[in-house]
């Protein structure tokens, strides 16, 4: 069937950039148009790569923040010293094209199925694909409860802050901002320690599943946290993003 | 043909092709990744072992450390990318570990700490192209780096160096660990760039 053919390898597509939208001053999503998108699942990524007019190529992995059903999206923190995310985060306009390569990964993904409650933990940029697990979450119409606890450097560094501020029920999100804070602010101020987690995370009776995202040092506490409140390390999925040198 | 992505320039200085595999950048960090918490085994309770031979074998920390062991500077090549070069390594060879084993099996799949395994031939692990890593850098290997001791296979993608490892099965048969059955490629040879499975 046409649009249906079992890929025997993930090969390069055309993507069209759509509509962009800046998420913080060093944050943007963009939309990826691609005719023949085979779809994904909450959790993965795409990697993507850029020609320049003399032919030189480069690649780079990106999570996929929208969720299974709409169109493919990344979303992008520009690293200073780096070669494709200044790109793609302050070059790239809707019409240029890149190619796209995925999805991949199918460890760190979420479906109704996989059950909960949830307990997402995201490290900056490390809430791409959590937020992709609480859209499939609403998307599909799951009653799983979801609790995202998110550490940013300050409010003005929060991805995703407008859509995070009306969470749909059944889940809520608990804000850490670690640098600096709004004057009123009466949240967490801190990174996230095992104090924290006592506090936040679902008790373990309650047979949670938690994903954790974000640079190494934040994930290695979250994790090792979670296993010292009694999280059976199966039940405790990571990705890091340690390529970038946090 | 790939379509040019309008505004994008080299900002990298071209990497030696012979050095680094294609589609792949260097960096001067050691990034983690690992799928889950990272495992801390007391060295007293730690084994090494080796079986699906003629005779299992197992070795203790103590064993293990008072085989013979190389140092060796290499290349090493994430398949998310990054590679790093002019790495620094002590540890015990593959040769010298498979050769306390009589067998006759083509593979091996390895098991770490924490429930990861790969896949491996057993051909890509003899002829010094293999180890069992626990010295990087001149001191002992970090725990989020696969300390006490980490399979070190240079010439694969680094997935295929399981941290943490505790033990190789040798099998008749090839059959793929973790990453592999997620998608990931059978063999892993980045300068064919075997990301991914049908590469």
């Amino acid at each position: 069937m046409a649009g249906t053919a079992v890929r025997g390898r993930l090969s390069w597509q055309t993507a069209t950039v759509g509509p962009v939208a800046d998420e913080t001053p060093k944050v943007r999503t963009l939309r990826l148009d691609v005719p023949d998108w085979p779809g994904h699942r909450a959790g993965q990524h795409v990697d993507i790569r850029l020609t320049s007019d003399d032919g030189y190529q480069a690649e780079r992995a990106y999570s996929i923040a929208s969720a299974p059903g709409e169109p493919l999206a990344i979303t992008v923190e520009r690293l200073d010293d780096g070669e494709v995310s200044p790109y793609l985060t302050e070059e790239a306009r809707p019409g240029d094209m890149l190619e796209v390569r995925g999805p991949i990964g199918g460890y760190f993904v979420w479906e109704p199925g996989s059950g909960g409650p949830l307990l997402l933990a995201a490290g900056g940029s490390g809430v791409v694909p959590l937020r992709a697990i609480l859209r499939e979450r609403s998307r599909t119409g799951s009653s799983v409860p979801a609790r995202l606890l998110y550490s940013s450097r300050s409010w003005e560094d929060v991805i995703y802050s407008s859509e995070l501020d009306v969470p749909p029920e059944g889940v809520s999100v608990i804000h850490t901002l670690t640098r600096s804070q709004p004057p009123s602010w009466k949240g967490y101020a801190r990174r996230v320690d095992a104090q924290m987690l006592a506090e936040v995370a679902w008790p373990t009776a309650d047979r949670p599943l938690a994903y954790v995202c974000g640079p190494t040092n934040f994930v290695e506490s979250v994790a090792a946290g979670l296993v010292g409140l009694g999280y059976p390390a199966g039940r405790v999925k990571t990705e890091r993003f340690g390529a970038t040198g946090q | 043909m790939s379509p040019v992505s309008r505004g994008f320039r080299r900002k990298r200085e071209a990497a030696p092709a012979d050095r680094v595999p294609p589609g792949q950048y260097v960096t001067r960090d050691f990034p983690v990744l690992s799928a889950g918490p990272t495992p801390h085994t007391a060295l007293s309770k730690w084994t090494f072992s080796i079986d699906g031979g003629r005779e299992p074998k197992s070795w203790t920390w103590e064993e293990f450390r008072a085989l013979p062991t190389e140092t060796l500077t290499t290349d090493i090549h994430c398949v998310t990318r990054w590679s790093k070069l002019d790495t620094h390594w002590e540890g015990v060879s593959l040769d010298v570990l498979l050769g306390a084993v009589e067998y006759d099996a083509g593979y091996v799949l390895a098991f770490s700490d924490g429930g990861y395994t790969t896949n491996v031939p057993v051909a890509d692990l003899l002829g010094g192209k293999a180890w069992v890593a626990f010295n990087y850098e001149g001191a002992p290997l970090g725990a989020e780096h696969g300390g006490p001791a980490r399979l070190l296979v240079p010439h694969l993608y680094f997935w295929k160096s399981a941290k943490w490892v505790r033990r190789l099965q040798l099998r008749d048969t090839d059959v793929p660990g973790f990453w592999e059955n997620y998608g990931y490629h059978i063999y892993g040879d980045p300068w064919r760039e075997q990301r991914y499975a049908g590469d």
